[in-house]
């Protein structure tokens, strides 16, 4: 797998650290309720096809990136940085 | 028909021709009592149950491949009853029991070999915290037994015991401990099941569930409508997929693991052997294979392949801790597609759709529960009641705070 870093290029997926579903930026208010907690951390929908997700470009530039990739083939679909996507 | 010594030599002599097909190969019936998806191990062992323990006969088990044909025949095969929280510990200690007992209940040689688990040490740390590991085994009535580092080169000396980054202090020996043939317990199950009136139905992938009020009353699948009074699902690396198809949004992520295997050779590696700091397992098998692991991709799949770093990362931690495996030459590699949990254990439990129940989220260690899985999940789905090795597999355990996470790694998946 290679990932196209919007600030590095492509580069080996071995300089790349996996966190998970990108849901993870989407962190609810500290006064959400239990339900909302719950489903942050712990429930996901798992597709089996595009998935978006965060990797972290440690041995890179250290951007935190938001990566659309296909689950069952392992193509990478878009990159962005996970910063910006959320403003 | 039986199997025997007598029968193998009384077949050779006639060239074989007397064997006959093991199982039926029935077409769905319009209704079952029980319906099981997915005929994995535990898809199997759950239906042998019901109709053993419970005498539910009317049952059906619906693969979408052929039998066997996801991870119980692509695992590494250890077997092992060595876990240290309770809700896991009762649980594979039971499992375990069940493997000992499992060719002469069958009458089916799974080649069950107890020839040891033996895990390393390489810091004082890591020593205690396997003296209360192995205390925890025994209080469970199971075996451990704590080895020094001679210890460790009497039953594995040729482990490289002059690393300066990861010593060897000592190891955690589980006798009990070893590997099965697993190709062989996913075809004994479904002989013994088909024998009791199970109907297995292979090429039949369940598509969508049929549910009215709250309750679920059968399955769509390739073969059309099937009803059901109770589904259970059964499906490992699938289990989020399937469940969405009844709404359910799960506590799970899919991700690959992959396993190597090397050429035959006479037999040099006394049961199994873990590199835990490493990230490296080893055991050979029966055909002399030398078949050797490590962890996942840690990125969410579905592709049963895995990527080059993971594999080069294996072979080095190989090569650091058992150096003589440079000899030999790699085979095949493969992946399995793995249901892990949010807190690294299973999931046996009801779900909120009546009649719909859940057995998944076996993670890395799936294989080995394989009997107890299908005991318990038996269990429950017949008489309604949590089996008593399996209280705490609880769907909602995430909601309230009982997670089982005996790496104590959070809920992240791709750590446990
Ligand atoms: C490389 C590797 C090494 C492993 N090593 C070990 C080990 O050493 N020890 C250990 O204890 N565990 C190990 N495991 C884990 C273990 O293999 C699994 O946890 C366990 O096999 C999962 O249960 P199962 O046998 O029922 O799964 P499976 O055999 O995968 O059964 C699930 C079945 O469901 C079917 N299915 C899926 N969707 C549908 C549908 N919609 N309709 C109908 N059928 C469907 C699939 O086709 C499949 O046959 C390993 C796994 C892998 C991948
Ligand atoms: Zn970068």
């Amino acid at each position: 797998m290679r990932i196209e870093c919007p600030q590095c290029g492509a580069r080996d997926v071995r300089e790349f650290t996996y966190l998970g579903a990108a849901v993870l930026a989407d962190r609810p208010d500290a006064d959400a309720t239990t339900e909302a907690w719950q489903d942050y951390v712990h429930l996901r929908d798992n597709p089996a096809g595009p998935h978006d997700e965060l990797w972290h470009h440690a041995m890179g530039c250290s951007a935190w990136l938001r990566v659309r990739r296909n689950t069952l083939t392992h193509e990478i679909l878009t990159v962005t940085m996970a910063q910006e996507d959320r403003t | 028909m039986g199997y025997s010594g007598f029968k193998v030599f009384w077949e050779g002599l006639r060239g074989n021709t007397g064997w006959k097909p093991v199982w039926r190969d029935p077409a769905p019936k319009p209704h079952y009592d029980v319906i099981i998806i997915g005929g994995g191990g535990h898809g199997l062992t759950t239906a042998y149950y019901l109709a053993k323990n419970h005498g539910i006969t009317n049952v059906a088990v619906l693969e979408r491949g052929y039998l066997g044909g996801g991870n119980v025949g692509r695992n590494t095969t250890i077997v092992r009853a060595n876990y240290l929280l309770p809700g896991n510990s009762e649980f594979y200690s039971h499992s375990l029991k069940l493997w000992e007992g499992m060719e002469q209940e069958l009458n089916y040689n799974t080649m069950m070999s107890q020839r040891g688990v033996l895990n390393l040490a390489h810091s004082d740390g890591q020593m205690d915290a396997f003296a209360r590991r192995g205390n925890q085994m025994l209080i469970q009535g199971d075996d451990a037994e704590l080895l020094d580092a001679d210890g460790v080169r009497a039953h594995a000396p040729f482990l490289n015991f002059k690393s300066q980054r990861f010593p060897i202090r000592g190891g955690l020996l589980h006798r009990r401990g070893g590997t099965a043939r697993h190709d062989a317990v996913a075809w004994g199950y479904a002989r013994g099941a088909d024998r009791m009136g199970v109907d297995l139905i292979q090429n039949c992938e369940v598509t969508g569930f049929r549910i009215e009020n709250g309750k679920v009353r059968g399955v769509e699948t390739s073969r059309g409508y099937i009803g059901a009074g109770k589904v259970g699902m059964a499906v490992a690396g699938r289990t989020g997929q399937v469940a969405a198809m009844a709404g359910l949004r799960l506590p799970i992520e899919s991700h690959v693991l992959q396993a190597f295997v090397s050429e035959g050779l006479k037999p040099i590696i006394p049961g199994v052997v873990t590199f835990g700091m490493g990230h490296f397992y080893i055991s050979q098998s029966d055909k002399g294979g030398l078949v050797f692991g490590g962890d996942l991709d840690f990125y969410n799949s579905y592709a049963a392949r895995g990527n080059l770093p993971m594999l080069e990362h294996v072979m080095e931690a190989g090569m650091a801790m058992v150096p003589m495996i440079g000899n030999a030459r790699m085979l095949r590699g493969w992946g399995g597609i793995m249901d892990m949990s949010m807190d690294g254990s299973p999931i046996i439990d009801r779900t909120p759709i009546d009649g719909l129940f859940l057995n998944g989220g076996w993670c890395y260690g799936g294989f080995k529960a394989t009997p107890g899985s299908g005991w318990c999940f038996a269990h429950l789905l017949a008489t309604g009641e949590y089996h008593k090795a399996a209280t705490r597999f609880r769907l909602n355990r995430f909601e309230t705070g009982h997670v089982l996470d005996e790496e104590g790694t959070g809920a992240r998946p791709n750590k446990h």
